[in-house]
């Protein structure tokens, strides 16, 4: 199941200083790249921005070309609807599932569905998706991001 | 091996430097003024030195003692003997001088033959030589060797790094000589332009030298690479590289048929016994153009004297700790940059790219290190980060005794040297 619902995540290490996130936003929009979901993660001195983009490849190239390190991951996207509790219960599955979450955002589609997306140990990602999918609970396939 | 002598019965090389030392003080003596004035000072007479037992009572010779004369004031030579002439590039004051006659350039060559040969370099190697060719004396001394051992000599010189990895590829190179910042620099750039290190390349030794490389560096080029890692040590006050270099069992010979080495207390001056640590001296004994006698180079080495495995009975150094006046002194507790850099290339998450930044804060020193995270390690997020940063400070503190601040920034941005790495930044009021 992994390959049909992993979606590449873009993950940009950035020291905490001033115009660095704009070399960032300026690089993506030169490429032509659009964000599709996104996360900062920081610390005093130093953030993580994590990337869901259109076009993987072609931001990383871009990101790259400026001088930015960047690294992908795979992470997974589910689609509930944009009510009270709907989180809850994804969590409750994996939880379930004694698998942890490393992290998780996520975004409101369109006025009644809401995008929620997990990342999880690579060695348990199979067993996530299998359990969500057993549940009922919808799984994003990539192209929904990508195109 | 490329000249007998480097096996010599130490016996048979102790007469022969007894030998070369009497001739040379009896030159220093007539035809320098600054070491006339300086013998006759401490009463010293040449007849009084009958050979190397005698080295300790003669005086010594500073850096600063060359800049004092510069720019010839110390040659021994007329001009019209002195067929080159190199210098330092003079960023921490007047620049030294140095000048070679044909001679010279002939002992300079044959020493530099001795270092290829540690690689069985010969005929059919292709040597791509990235120290900087011009007043620096890396890339003309490992020029000249490679040429009379009738490699294959590429004079690259530094910087354009790209470039250099194309010729690297389509010439075949097979040894390459350059800093070890500089080697690890090539691995990096070669790896983002899509190079596989090991198959695209026909590298199969280097030279690395001019500047200091823990043991982690060498490893890293070592295994990036896939070669064979000879040290290379020299200084252009005594020769430029040739003085010493390391064989396949890694122990830096020294060609103490033409530099005599001695390990001295920095404070006192006294000699020290061998096994013993301390600023490695330098005489040199064929040098007609800048003969020095007891030169000071403030690297912190230790001599050994037992036989190698190599068949060389030259006296071994240990790879140079640190330079005497590179040490820092943080909050009392004494610290070599190299001593960092081994704790940092033990940590996996970084990269071996780093400076350190020393400054005041209130009365007390204040350390921190600028490290290169590895493009890897911050897949893991935040948490992994500040562990890793957690973990090279207890590891400084732990080793070292340094209460160091580590400062994780983003890989590529440290400066990457195409000469001597920069690794301090020392911003308190009283610094040098």
């Amino acid at each position: 199941m992994r390959s049909k619902y992993g979606v590449k995540q873009i993950s940009v290490f950035l020291e905490n200083r001033k115009g660095r996130l704009l070399e960032v936003t300026e690089a993506l929009t030169e490429a032509n790249i659009n964000i599709r979901a996104l996360a900062m993660a920081e610390s005093a001195e130093f953030g993580i921005l994590r990337l869901v983009v259109d076009n993987p490849e072609k931001a990383k190239n871009a990101l790259s070309k400026s001088g930015f390190t960047v690294n992908e991951q795979d992470v997974f996207a589910v689609e509930v609807e944009d009510r009270p509790g709907s989180f809850n219960e994804v969590v409750k599955v994996l939880a379930g599932e004694d698998i942890n979450i490393d992290y998780t955002y996520a975004f409101v589609g369109d006025s009644k569905r809401a995008v929620l997306i997990f990342r999880v140990a690579d060695d348990v990602l199979e067993r996530a998706l299998k359990a969500l999918d057993e549940k009922g609970i919808k799984l994003v396939e990539p192209i929904f991001f990508y195109s | 091996m490329w000249n007998s002598i480097e096996a010599a019965p130490r016996e048979e090389l102790e007469g022969l430097q007894s030998k070369r030392l009497k001739e040379m003080v009896e030159r220093v003596y007539h035809l320098v003024p600054f070491y006339k004035k300086k013998f006759d000072e401490l009463g010293i007479s040449p007849q009084d030195i009958r050979g190397v037992e005698d080295l300790k009572r003669l005086p010594f010779t500073t850096k600063q003692d060359l800049r004092d004369h510069y720019p010839f004031s110390l040659f021994a030579a007329p001009m019209d003997q002195i067929v080159r002439i190199h210098s330092s590039s003079g960023t921490t004051g007047k620049p030294t001088v140095v000048g070679y006659t044909q001679r010279d350039m002939d002992t300079w060559t044959e020493v530099m033959a001795r270092t290829y040969k540690m690689a069985n370099v010969g005929p059919g190697d292709i040597v791509h030589n990235a120290y900087g060719y011009g007043l620096f004396t890396g890339g003309l001394g490992f020029h000249y060797g490679a040429e009379r051992v009738g490699a294959s000599v590429v004079p690259s010189s530094g910087g354009f790094t790209k470039r250099q990895l194309l010729l690297m590829k389509d010439f075949g190179a097979t040894i390459l000589c350059c800093t070890p910042s500089f080697a690890l620099h090539l691995a990096e750039v070669a790896k983002d332009e899509g190079y596989d290190l090991k198959n695209d390349f026909k590298l199969r030794a280097g030279f690395f030298g001019a500047e200091p490389a823990s043991e982690g560096l060498r490893a890293a080029i070592r295994d990036e690479w896939g070669i064979d890692y000879h040290e290379a040590y020299g200084l252009s006050e005594i020769i430029g590289p040739g003085v010493a270099a390391s064989c396949k069992y890694g122990r830096l010979h020294i060609n103490e048929d033409h530099f005599i080495p001695e390990i001295i207390d920095p404070d006192s001056g006294e000699v020290l016994p061998p096994g013993e640590e301390g600023e490695l001296v330098f005489t040199t004994i064929t040098k007609q153009g800048l003969p020095i006698v007891r030169y000071r180079t403030k690297d912190i080495t230790t001599l050994h004297r037992e036989p190698c495995k190599c068949g060389r009975t030259l006296v071994v150094m240990e790879t140079v700790k640190g330079r005497s006046d590179d040490m820092l002194i943080v909050n009392g507790v004494n610290v070599f940059p190299s001593q960092v850099e081994h704790v940092l290339t033990k940590v996996e998450g970084i990269t071996p790219n780093y400076v350190i930044v020393v400054d005041k804060k209130g009365v007390l020193d204040k350390l921190e290190v600028w490290v290169e995270v590895d493009e890897k390690t911050f897949a893991g997020g935040i948490g992994a980060l500040e562990e890793l940063k957690t973990k090279l400070q207890n590891e400084m503190l732990n080793e070292l005794y340094i209460n160091a601040k580590v400062k994780l920034v983003e890989p590529k941005t440290l400066e990457r040297s195409m000469g001597k790495a920069q690794r301090i930044i020392d911003k308190r009021p009283d610094a040098k």
